[in-house]
């Protein structure tokens, strides 16, 4: 018992906070798993827009080959199927399908309750439950994966450096955390408006875009881009997908991090704010 | 001790007020119409530790929004609580640690695990040890005979099964204080009794403190001594379950059974003749009248046997619901 976390004027010893938050995790998992043949199958389904992106990009370099053009805003077709499969890694970890609606859903038909009468941080469950739900995508998802790297090989300039690896994949654990942040804050408006799916599908819009999921951000007009490549979305693919590719210099790579960073803390706070705000309006409606 | 306080307890929602029609529906996008409902309307009383009380009352008359207040699940308006020394709705640990909230309408477990899953994740939620666990779950599923059904999917249970397990996992932490909200509501006679036999045993054994809510006079009846009617959101009854009846009803019931198989046709000068049934027959009658009525029908008809009864608590409760 030699770290503690304090909640209000109590301390929880850290290790049995981890465990109780191990244990959600595990139980999340085998909830899971309850399903697994059509998880896995929702999963691999989700890989054919890869699949089909990849032909989009294929056609569209090859309307500008007789002129000659073979980059657009400064990526060739190899760069941006590079590109485009590292923005899919990103989003691999970023994207929450289904977090906020189902926080919405929880705080409309009040089984919220349990997370508000059980000592246990709402948002520390919903963030284990997600955390499984990523790892067995992730199991499911590994193999189509590295299939489709595999195949696209010719596309990549090599591995990335030990720098840009290791940087890539603190910017990767950040991108979930901005990811889920994000949504949950959404789902978190719920106790004012009950309904958010208006607001989910808003976001999800600006996600495609801001993201650098349908292009990336550099091809935006200069001034777009310069306050675009710092919003919180553009963490969620476009900046891990640039890291991993080796675009950033050293000095750039030091900026994004901290920048990440800082959106993580920022949006920790906005979840914490206002989870203790919707509280204070929550009207526990649905028995 | 008391284990509950409740001083002015007042809970106002602001309710969105939606006219009918289309051009209604647009005007409200710009402006928008709220009235107040007093779901609680300053409500006070106290409950000793190792009480079991019924709170009565007909929907949306402020029981399930008291019990939501005594959780800590909402802010109060106006007015203070304690239970059990915290103010619920500062929603400390340590308070969460002590109750339990039961609700029948709600399912806290895991709904495609089976349910010990669930005891597991409470067991690590509520840290409590590894004997304290296996002792209380063996004694509980014991108690609610549920042994063969734990490692079923709880999606796979009837509701009764459901119950018992939610039941358990909301004892396996020992609380000291228990909101039941509804807990046998859906069930079939069976299982309600069985429910009920488990709450009595249980409460009696571990002097648990228990607010109940039940549509169910059965429940109430089987449970507790003390009862809280509300309605509208204030309290029109605070004391002794049995007092409602004297209280209340101004009424009661006299049972005849007649000699001959001929209800005398005159019965209804003496009061309101009901649950008619050759030779039986029922006649409510006002409770100064009792006497007169009784020496008068003895004298006048060959009755065989005669009872009287105080009117049903359940008819006496919907009666006062009625006149609000």
């Amino acid at each position: 018992m030699h770290s503690v976390r304090k909640r209000g004027t109590e301390c929880i010893p850290f290790y049995e906070s981890m465990r109780t938050h191990w244990l959600i995790l595990r139980t999340s998992i085998a909830e899971r798993l309850t399903y697994r043949a059509d998880f896995a199958f929702a999963t691999l389904i989700r890989f054919l827009p890869i699949v089909t992106q990849i032909f989009l990009w294929s056609a569209i370099y090859a309307v500008n080959t007789p002129a000659a053009i073979d980059t657009l805003n400064g990526y060739t077709y190899a760069n941006m199927v590079a590109y485009y499969l590292m923005a899919m890694v990103g989003r691999a970890f970023s994207s929450m399908p289904g977090l906020a609606g189902g926080i919405a859903r929880e705080v409309r038909d009040g089984t919220v309750k349990r997370y508000l009468t059980q000592p246990v941080d709402m948002l520390a469950y919903f963030f284990c439950a997600r955390m499984a739900h990523k790892l067995v995508y992730y199991l499911v998802a590994t193999g189509p994966f590295v299939l489709v790297f595999y195949l696209c090989r010719g596309y990549f300039a090599g591995w990335p450096d030990a720098l840009s690896l290791a940087a890539c994949m603190a910017s990767l654990v950040m991108a979930f955390l901005i990811g889920f942040l994000l949504e949950s804050a959404i789902g978190l408006l719920s106790f004012w408006f009950l309904e958010v799916s208006s607001l989910i599908f808003i976001f999800m819009m600006l996600n495609y875009f801001l993201s650098g999921h349908m292009v990336p951000l550099d091809w935006l007009p200069r001034p777009l881009f310069v306050v675009a490549q710092h919003l919180p979305m553009a963490y969620l693919a476009y900046v891990p997908a640039t890291v991993a590719l080796g675009r950033y210099s050293t000095n750039e790579l030091t900026v994004h991090l901290l920048v990440e960073f800082g959106w993580v803390l920022a949006l920790w706070g906005a979840n914490r704010w206002l989870f203790a705000r919707g509280l204070r309006r929550y009207s526990a409606f649905g028995g | 001790m008391i284990a509950i306080d409740v001083r002015q307890l007042a809970k106002t929602y602001q309710v969105f007020r939606k006219r009918e029609g289309v051009w209604a529906s647009v005007r409200g996008l710009f402006r928008r119409d709220y009235k107040a409902v007093h779901a609680v309307a300053g409500v006070s009383f106290q409950i000793e530790a190792g009480e079991m009380v019924a709170f009565l009352g007909p929907n949306g008359a402020g029981k399930t929004t008291t019990l939501k207040l005594l959780s800590g699940l909402i802010y109060p308006t106006s007015g203070e609580a304690t239970v059990l020394g915290h103010v619920p709705w500062k929603r400390e640990y340590s308070y969460r640690r002590r109750f339990s909230l039961v609700m029948g309408q709600k399912n806290q477990l895991w709904w495609d695990l089976p349910a010990q899953e669930s005891f597991r994740l409470h067991k690590e939620i509520y840290h409590i040890s590894d004997d304290d666990y296996s002792r209380r779950l063996a004694e509980l599923i014991e108690l609610l005979e549920v042994g063969k059904l734990v490692g079923q999917p709880v999606r796979e249970l009837s509701l009764g099964e459901r119950m018992r397990m939610e039941l358990i996992a909301a004892l396996l932490h020992r609380p000291e204080m228990l909101f039941l909200d509804e807990p046998t509501i859906g069930l079939d006679v069976v299982s309600q009794r069985r429910v009920q036999d488990f709450l009595k045993h249980y409460q009696a054994e571990q002097k648990l403190t228990v607010i109940l809510t039940s549509h169910y006079m059965k429940d109430v009846e089987a449970l507790c001594r003390r009862a809280i009617v509300i309605n509208a959101g204030e309290i029109k009854h605070d004391g002794p379950l049995a007092q409602i009846v004297d209280r209340f009803s101004t009424h009661k019931v006299i049972e005849l059974q007649f000699a001959d198989s001929t209800i005398p046709v005159d019965l209804d000068r003496y009061g309101s003749v009901f649950d008619v049934m050759s030779p039986r027959a029922k006649l409510r009658v006002p409770k100064s009248r009792v006497p007169e009525v009784l020496a008068s029908l003895l004298s006048r008809y060959p009755v065989e046997d005669v009872s009287v009864h105080d009117r049903p608590l359940e008819e006496v409760i919907a009666e006062m619901f009625r006149e609000k």
